[in-house]
């Protein structure tokens, strides 16, 4: 499938005279196909709102290259920007406009039929509000405004930081349920966002980002499964037997973990082993469950940002690809 | 082109654009009345009572002399005057002559349209000057300020051409108030010079020169416009453009002034930019020092002088938009926008 957006080797520094500079970006690869949505995750401060910026050419990358819809950017930006819809990072709007007049100026500068702006304000449920000052609307109805706008160019590359932020429950399974939508029709989606059983269950790939470097990459699926320590649940006929199958189990080189009732093994391959190995010494399996990792543990696995009991863990203590103890460092290039 | 149209259709739905106009306008109005009701037409009449005060204040001053060297007198004989209260000789007080007192000073003020309407467009200037100004700063600063700016590069990604076309927007609008009320202020002010004063003498030269300094008044408001809308481009906040302008009015010119006058500059005034806007309106402006006499030949003491002429102030105008115009351009093309 064709790339709509690629990034390779990005790198943004953000210079401060009194605090020296900061990397943002330090060689970050993206790749997101056609037609999927993609999610994009990363702890706070791991650079997802830099990166989207960039691409977006509100600031200018110290190095790398990017592509959209196959031309480079920012310089073919004012070409592309009519088929990239974006809402970065709780976009602001003029306080004192209602949600029709703001979008109304936005199709205005982008020549968008204006029939349009009702569609987008019905789509996102603002129909009946719309009339009313921005100033006056809540968080996740600005967010749906920001939603709207993005929509509003029917683009082919829809670019979302965040934009379950604030949405109620109801909001942010409609935003589930419009982003399968979109992406069914044929619109590539970016989606960065911090829930992630939410990017699990809409999500097509991920790219994990953190210090500004890609740490993984590629369908959830693959993710999940590439992170996942291969742990495998057994349970006996009889309880009686577990000590012995244990005992068989290590043998033959698993890691095991007796529970009361259960046992917990871990690096295996293949769970076909594990029966046959048992059935051969008499006994017999009643369960045989590989324990499902989500999203969220492999993330905070990948990222290393797991909370740990008795310290606070500080923003930009994370993984750091290239640094030491690295887990699954990759570098991935065109056509990674 | 569609950009430009947005963009007018943004400045005139603000609420500050409508309010500012509005208000700018009913100061102006507010001159145009208040000259109406102070000034009067010079009829036979107005003429006739004037001669006739003028007759009053004389036979009044007659009056009060002649009872004065009364006193004068009696003082005198009876030995009673004190030193100083009367001159030596009485007779010395006399009455002032007739026509020492002229009809003129009892007049009341009237509308010379060739005299004072030149002074009018001052005003005018000034407050379009202002309103440009502000509306400027708010225009582009609000923009910055609430994210608007960043949500249109998102649709138009090319920055000079975002930011030169709001201005030409708010210049447009800006042109689409001033002009009309620059008309109206020569029409109402004719109107203020038939009822209540003199339109006569307005020769073809003294249209012509109202007219270029009319023409004088909107360039003034359109690079006061522009000026306010690149420093709130430049600092991205409204408040920064106004700060701004009131820091350097105030700190820089109030206390320039201060200074210079301590140091015993010779023509403070050289140094301070309300000079400058008065002599691109007036065409020059003549400083005085007192300081320096510079005898004549009749033993007068005249100043020594300086002109500040209508194009030496161009000249500042025009570096200075440049300058700042320039930066505020330099700014957008290369500053992140986060
Ligand atoms: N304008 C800026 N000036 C200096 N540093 C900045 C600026 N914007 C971002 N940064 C820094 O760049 C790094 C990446 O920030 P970024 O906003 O991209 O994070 P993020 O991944 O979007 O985080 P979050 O999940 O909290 O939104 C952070 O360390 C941040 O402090
Ligand atoms: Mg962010």
């Amino acid at each position: 499938m064709p790339a709509v957006l690629e990034i390779e080797g990005l790198r943004k520094t953000y210079k401060s005279r009194r605090r020296g500079a900061r990397n943002a970006l330090d060689g970050f690869d993206m790749r997101v196909e056609a037609g999927q949505v993609h999610g994009f995750l990363g702890p706070n401060g791991s650079g997802k709102t830099t990166t989207l910026r960039t691409l977006l050419g509100l600031i200018r990358p110290d190095g790398g290259r990017m592509q959209i819809l196959g031309h480079e950017v920012p310089e073919a930006l004012p070409t592309v920007a009519r088929q990239v819809g974006a809402i970065v990072e709780s976009p602001q709007f003029f306080p004192h406009f209602s949600a029709r007049d703001t979008l109304s100026l936005l199709a205005g500068a982008g020549e968008v039929p204006a029939i349009r702006i009702d569609e987008v304000l019905e789509l996102v449920g603002l129909r009946d509000r719309a009339g009313e000052r921005v100033k006056t609307y809540s968080l996740g109805m600005k967010q749906r405004l920001a939603v709207a706008s993005a929509l509003l160019k029917s683009p082919k590359l829809l670019i979302l930081d965040e934009p379950a932020n604030g949405l109620d429950p109801g909001g942010i399974r409609e935003m589930r349920t419009l982003m399968r939508t979109l992406a069914e029709s044929g619109m590539t989606v970016v989606l960065s966002s911090h829930i992630l059983g939410e990017i699990q269950l809409i999500c097509d790939s991920v790219t994990i980002i953190s210090l500004g470097r890609r740490v993984a990459y590629g369908p959830v699926e693959e993710v999940l499964a590439q992170h996942s320590s291969g742990s495998v649940r057994v349970r006996l006929e009889a309880v009686a037997d577990l000590a012995a199958a244990a005992d068989a189990l290590t043998r033959a080189g698993a890691r095991v973990t007796p529970h009361p009732d259960h046992l917990m093994l871990a690096g295996v391959d293949k769970p076909a082993m594990v029966t046959r190995l048992l059935a051969e010494q008499g006994l017999y399996v009643s369960e045989l469950a590989p324990v499902a990792v989500d999203l969220e543990s492999v993330f905070l696995d990948l990222t290393a940002t797991a909370p740990v009991p008795g310290q606070n863990r500080q923003v930009d203590q994370s993984t750091k690809v290239g640094g030491a103890g690295q887990p699954g460092a990759t570098t991935g290039g065109w056509g990674a | 082109m569609s950009l430009y149209r947005t963009e007018l259709r943004r400045l005139g739905k603000r609420r500050f654009t409508r309010w500012a106009a509005l208000l700018g306008l009913l100061v102006l109005l507010a001159v145009v009345v208040g000259g109406f009701f102070t000034n009067e037409k010079l009829d036979a009449a107005a003429l006739a009572k004037a001669e006739r005060a003028a007759e009053q204040q004389w036979q009044q001053d007659v009056r009060n002399s002649e009872q004065f060297r009364a006193e004068c007198e009696k003082a005198k004989n009876g030995g009673t005057a004190e030193r100083g209260q009367f001159p030596e000789d009485c007779a010395v007080i006399a009455p002032p002559p007739r026509e020492a007192i002229e009809a003129e000073w009892f007049l009341p003020s009237t509308f010379n349209f060739r005299e004072n309407f030149g002074f009018t467009l001052l005003p005018l200037a000034a407050i379009l000057a202002l309103v440009g100004f502000i509306v400027g700063a708010s225009f582009v600063g609000a923009e910055w300020n609430t994210g608007g700016m960043m949500n249109l590069l998102l649709w138009r990604p090319k920055r000079l051409t975002v930011l030169l076309t709001k201005l030409a927007a708010l210049l447009t609008g800006l042109l689409a108030v001033a002009l009309p009320a620059t008309a109206l202020w020569f029409g109402s002010f004719w109107l203020v010079a038939t009822l209540r004063g003199t339109t006569e003498k307005m020769t073809s030269g003294a249209w012509q020169s109202f007219a270029l300094t009319g023409l004088r008044g909107l360039v003034l408001a359109l690079v006061t416009a522009t000026i306010g809308f690149a420093l709130a481009s430049l600092g991205r906040h409204t408040a920064m453009a106004l700060g701004g302008a009131i820091a350097v009015m105030v700190v820089g010119q109030f206390g320039l002034g201060i200074l210079l006058e301590m140091a015993g500059a010779r023509f403070a005034e050289a140094w301070l930019l309300p000079t400058y806007a008065l002599a691109f309106m007036q065409k020059k402006v003549t400083l005085e020092n007192w300081d320096a006499c510079q005898a004549t030949y009749f033993g007068e003491c005249k100043p020594e002088t300086l002109d500040i002429t209508w194009q030496q102030s161009s000249v500042l105008l025009a570096v200075g938009l440049t300058v700042i115009l320039g930066a505020a351009l330099w700014a957008m093309r290369r500053r992140d926008i986060s």
